[in-house]
């Protein structure tokens, strides 16, 4: 169907795949930023604080390699495909910055909320978690969405070879992409409270299973709508097949939690999330930027792409080492698999500053 | 301001602030590391005392060197498009490998250690730190790599077809001739800054608690502590002049032009040039009021050699324009950097750099036998001796890069021809901005916690519980 090399296929898959590890483990940390006020009130400020801390060590141990995902997909991208890694890092500037500056004050929040002694700090720092969550869902869905449904590309009239990105922020804000935000947001929020469900105890735990079945119906809605306008645009098997999968294990997943079944409805969310990613690449494919100026000006993965030299180099590294980041990182999450409860988080260390000396 | 001033001003920033918290991380990996072994070995609850108090100081100033390394990855791309897009095949792969060798590897067993020490078996817990470390390294190694590319690019050939350079040998790209001197330099200051910061850090709290009590339990911890840190310093800096040296010789060979900078050296100098310690009046050749100097030294930086001649600004920059001026991917109005800024950040960097070796040196002595450092002075050596690796640090990168310029890549592609087109000024100046106050909030909570967390000290810790017999109930040992 085009002229690509097998590697360049490779790549794109497994640009897919780190797009995957991102999306379904960064989604449950995001799910659980998100759903910091609502599963983290108690009665009493102290007993809203102890319920916020058991959700934030539900992915304290976490969350930081999850992230890497993110910045291996960058990684990979300028490597194998520099046309679309410059085209796109510089065309969705706006949305970039707002989703860098989303997950500084989200990281920072979860490495410094514990380390304050004041109610005051602590509700500071929560904020910047729940918003740099919802904001980073949110502009990740859209963005990932312009990618796949178009945006303004075009051939750069200046410098050879290069494509260049001819919109505002505003032209990123278009009705399908605007869906595919909200879309990742309530599948973040449904796969969050699912992973709270599975990796906590006692009053939280029955609370996030019972909240997850609903915004799952609600992210069930969205995707299917989403899927569907995503999938008749740019037709594919791949991309057919991986969104009828994610409807079927989305359900599937609700299913199981209604059952009480936590660990099975965490496989369907986090398989749902896992064919949602496919069935996006599938209709990118072979597109690394469709254009909205018509097809003269789609950035393909061909024109994206680096030498075979380069390309070759990166897949042996990336069939050496991925295996060994997967192992150890199952490794991890088998480590940290025990539940949390209310009565298992320690007292805070108080530290007040001592007279200066 | 143009999109061009912005762009570069916003890198500068960025990456400036970010590079604050590197090197610690690097270098405090290393040395927890090692205290974490000793207890280890020795099983003395002192060196657990600090492995855990230098370990809560280290993650409160890793949070944010993570957090605003992630801008780093992405303003490649952002703001120099044009760049990655000519340059993506060659300078792409250390990126990835980057995160795909280290940052995964620091990040998961840093987790581990973090929340592992009732997890996990002694042995593997220690292993954890020493992984995390060696991550730390290994991300150096590629993002230095990456950057001797552009001091020095080798291991490429343009290809006129796809206008762009692609790469020819990626060993090369690895083994760079530029990286084989800085790898080394950047990462045993590191280990100086890390050291550095641990004696400052120990001799302050050795003098407050003396103050308290000549007998206090805790100073023997303490002055362990301060002269480990300060031997680290002592040695990791001689370490840091050594390769620097090397690093110069060859900076001269592949970019004479920085070199000159660095001495302001306008007139090419026949033999014995001198090397000014300072300089009064101003540095554009035309008037010194008053420059101390000393002869031979510039020689012998440059070439190894007291007698060998040193290449001028003015000749090196007509070389530069009969060599560059003509293609437009390589064309300057000048080729001379800032001279300014080259010539007083090398100056700076040497400077901060030897008198936290002298501190080193001077702690060294002080605490030898039992020596308590209790003389008002000593706060203040505690206090700053942290800081001047750090800074000597980012002197060395902004005399390094301002001294690159105009190139960015030298040679190859003008720091003009790599900006991003489509992105207008006020995008750049909104971005910027925005960074840059939130970089500055950010601070003053790091400082805040890093000055409170340093005051209270090495608190005594409980002995971690080995996790085959551990109360599988009972509250985790340490939780955000």
């Amino acid at each position: 169907m085009s002229n690509l090399s097998a590697l360049q296929v490779v790549w794109f898959a497994l640009i897919a795949v780190l797009w995957i590890g991102y999306l379904t483990l960064e989604g449950f940390d995001f799910g659980v930023g998100m759903l910091l006020p609502i599963l983290g009130k108690g009665r009493t400020p102290e007993e809203s604080n102890r319920r916020r801390r058991v959700l934030i060590n539900t992915i304290g141990p976490v969350w930081d390699g999850n992230e890497v995902w993110v910045l291996t997909a960058g990684g990979a991208t300028f490597a194998a495909f520099p046309q679309w890694y410059a085209t796109l890092f510089s065309g969705y500037y706006l949305a970039l910055a707002l989703i860098l500056v989303a997950l500084i004050l989200r990281g920072m929040g979860l490495d410094y909320r514990g380390k304050g002694d004041t109610a005051l700090w602590r509700q500071r720092w929560d904020w910047c978690i729940t918003g740099g969550s919802y904001a980073a869902a949110l502009l990740w869905g859209v963005g990932l969405t312009n990618i796949v449904w178009g945006s303004p590309v075009k051939v750069d009239p200046e410098v050879t070879g290069n494509y260049i990105f001819d919109g505002t922020l505003f032209s990123l804000l278009g009705p399908v992409p605007l869906l595919g935000g909200l879309t990742f947001v309530a599948l973040f929020l449904t796969h969050g409270a699912i992973f709270v469900a599975l990796k906590t105890d006692g009053d939280i735990r029955h609370e996030a299973r019972a909240l997850s079945v609903k915004t799952g119906v609600v992210a069930a809605g969205l995707a299917v709508v989403l899927l569907l306008l995503v999938n008749t645009k740019h037709s594919s098997t791949i991309g057919w097949a991986g969104a009828v999968l994610a409807a079927v294990c989305l359900l599937a997943g609700l299913f199981a939690a209604l059952k009480g079944r936590e660990g099975w409805a965490f496989v369907g969310t986090f398989a749902t999330i896992a064919f949602a990613v496919v069935s996006y690449f599938g209709a990118l494919f072979p597109n690394a930027m469709p254009s909205s100026l018509g097809s003269v000006n789609d950035l393909t993965l061909l024109a994206a792409s680096s030498t075979p030299k380069t390309l070759t180099i990166m897949t042996w590294a990336a069939v050496v080492f991925t295996p060994v980041v997967l192992v150890y990182t199952a490794w991890t999450y088998w480590v940290f698999r025990k539940r949390i409860a209310v009565h298992h988080i320690p007292d805070e260390q108080h530290v007040t500053a001592t007279v200066r000396g | 301001m143009t999109a061009l001033d912005l762009a570069r001003w916003q890198f500068a920033i960025t990456t400036v602030y970010h590079f604050l918290f590197v090197p610690i991380t690097i270098g405090l990996t290393g040395l927890i590391a090692v205290m974490q072994t000793v207890w280890h070995r020795t099983g003395n609850p002192e060196w657990l005392r600090l492995t855990k108090f230098f370990g809560k100081l280290f993650m409160i100033n890793f949070a944010l060197g993570l957090v605003t390394g992630i801008v780093q990855e992405f303003q490649f791309g952002m703001n120099w498009s044009l760049y990655s897009r000519f340059v993506g095949d060659i300078f792409g792969a250390p990126l990835a490998f980057e995160a795909l060798l280290a940052f995964f590897l620091e990040s998961t067993f840093l987790g581990l250690w973090i929340f592992g020490w009732d997890r996990l078996p002694r042995k593997v817990h220690l292993a954890t730190i020493w992984l995390t470390h060696i991550g730390t390294v290994l991300s150096a190694y590629f993002i230095l790599a990456a950057n001797s590319f552009m001091q020095n690019p080798v291991g490429y050939t343009f290809n006129p077809k796809t206008n762009r350079a692609e790469l020819d040998d990626f060993l090369a790209v690895l083994t760079n001739k530029v990286q084989l001197v800085t790898f080394p330099h950047v990462i045993t200051g590191a280990y100086m800054t890390a050291g550095a910061f641990v004696m400052g850090v120990a001799l302050y709290l050795m003098r407050k608690r003396a103050i308290e009590s000549r007998t206090h339990a805790d100073l023997p911890m303490y002055r362990k502590a301060a002269r480990l840190g300060a031997w680290v310093a002592v040695v990791a800096g001689l370490a840091v002049v050594v390769t620097g040296d090397l690093q110069g010789k060859v900076m001269t060979e592949v970019q004479p032009m920085k070199m000159a900078a660095a001495e302001a050296l306008y007139e090419s100098s026949s033999g014995h040039a001198p090397f000014s310690l300072f300089t009064i009046g101003s540095l554009d050749g035309k008037e010194k009021v008053f420059s101390l100097e000393v002869p031979g030294v510039l020689s012998y930086l440059a070439t190894g050699d007291v007698a060998k001649p040193v290449e001028g600004i003015n000749d090196l920059e007509k070389q530069l324009q009969a060599t560059y001026g003509k293609d437009p991917l390589t064309a300057a109005a000048s080729y001379t950097p800032t001279i300014w800024l080259a010539y007083w950040n090398f100056r700076l960097m040497m400077g901060a750099g030897f008198l936290a070796m002298l501190f080193g040196l001077m702690v060294l002595w002080r605490t030898r036998k039992d020596g308590l450092p209790m003389e008002k002075y000593w706060k203040l050596i505690g206090i700053w001796t942290p800081l001047l690796p750090v800074f000597a640090m980012s002197f060395g990168w902004i005399f390094t890069e301002i001294g690159r310029q105009p190139f960015l890549v030298n040679g190859m592609m003008s720091t003009e021809a790599g900006v991003s087109t489509s992105v207008g000024a006020w995008s750049v100046a909104l971005t910027m901005i925005l960074f840059t106050l939130l970089y500055g909030a950010l601070a003053v909570a790091e400082i805040k916690l890093t000055l409170r967390y340093a005051q209270r000290g090495a608190v005594p810790v409980a002995e971690p519980v080995d996790p085959s017999t551990r109360d599988a109930d009972a509250p985790l040992l340490f939780a955000y």
